[in-house]
């Protein structure tokens, strides 16, 4: 009887985690985590880069890259999603030097750059699809449209966030968790144009080329 | 009784200096090495690294081989110009784990990429029907 009640006891005051053990503070594994979902994010892309691998020479006697991209435009793209990239540096300088109205300026003009690129995106597909090379022709166009609007999608979202990121910061500030944002949509960001280079090397340029 | 060999495994002076203090340094969110200076050499370096490709390809200069070889490897290297100067990866990092998970999916993505693109060509030239016309009656 007094064993078990010593025991009883004992399981009360016994320590199951290292007393020593500090608590993370709040977010602070949030930036390896948005890394390991980037990281995801990629091999989704390669997937789609491999499929339009397999399937980007077969033309179903339709039409065939050279006969569809136009390289100035692709050029101006690519200018802008860059000019995007260095506007976003900006604004991560502009945050750590805790300067609201600087952050927030260069994220609108950083929306405007991407706003710019899905704009040329979307002239570009529907100047496709007048020209009847629409996703259905073949499935070098099937994989093209899914890879490219992926991407675009991506971008999509990336100023949806620039746009919530403005106004969390006008209504709080440059708070601890607004500036964790700030990072985790910078390499948000940054790894879309990581992923633009593959685009614009293995479908555009690579595909006037072949 | 595994628990209380736990806490005994655990002395907690040498515990608490070895693993308490490197973490407190790191719960910054801002990398402290985002600089002006690097934002616009990355920028500049990805600038020409967009720009030769471009102009390779669009005013056809060289033959075909040596362009396509070029603007591959540009692509490379602006990638990784991207990761230092953009993403500021390097083997510190939260503690190495970003590394070691990009080299990880490097390796997934260079399999599925290789072996697809690998499989589905000898595949082709295995399967495809040959159309051969003289063999036609």
């Amino acid at each position: 009887m007094t064993a078990t009640a010593s025991a009883a006891q004992d399981t009360a005051t016994r320590i199951y985690h290292h007393e020593t053990e500090h608590t993370h503070p709040e977010g602070s594994s949030t930036l390896l985590g948005f890394w390991i979902y980037l990281m995801s994010d990629c091999l989704i892309f390669a997937v789609l880069f491999a499929t339009y691998g397999v399937l980007g020479g077969n033309y179903a006697a339709g039409p065939a890259p050279k006969d569809l991209f136009e390289l100035p435009l692709v050029a101006l793209n690519t200018s802008m999603l860059l000019l995007s990239s260095i506007t976003y540096g900006f604004a991560v300088i502009a945050m750590q030097n805790r300067n609201r109205k600087s952050t927030q300026t260069w994220l609108l003009i950083t929306a405007l750059f991407g706003l710019a690129f899905i704009s040329i995106e979307l002239f570009e597909f529907s100047e496709l699809i007048h020209e009847g090379a629409t996703p259905q022709r073949s499935a070098f166009l099937s994989s093209f449209f899914t890879l490219v609007g992926t991407h675009g999608l991506h971008v999509t979202f990336g100023i949806v966030w620039i746009f919530t990121l403005v106004t969390q910061i006008a209504k709080h500030g440059l708070v601890e968790a607004n500036r964790r944002r700030l990072m985790c949509l910078s390499m948000f960001w940054h790894f879309l144009d990581v992923v633009w280079i593959g685009v614009f090397t293995f479908v555009y340029l690579m595909g006037m080329l072949r | 009784m595994s628990a209380e060999e736990h806490v005994m495994d655990a002395p907690r002076d040498s515990h608490g200096d070895s693993h308490g203090d490197p973490h407190g340094d790191h719960h910054d969110t801002a990398p402290a090495h985002a600089t002006l200076g690097g934002y616009m050499k990355g920028f500049i370096l990805s600038v020409i690294l967009t720009a030769i490709p471009f102009y390779l390809v669009m005013t056809g200069t060289l033959d075909n081989h040596t362009t396509v070889g070029i603007v591959m490897a540009m692509a490379v290297v602006q990638i990784v110009v991207h990761m230092i100067y953009f993403l500021h990866m390097d083997a510190r990092s939260e503690g190495g784990w970003n590394l070691l998970s990009l080299i990880f999916t490097i390796i997934v993505v260079a399999i599925t990429l290789a072996g697809s693109l690998w499989v589905m060509y000898h595949l082709n030239v295995n399967m495809m029907p040959q159309h051969d016309m003289s063999q036609l009656p």
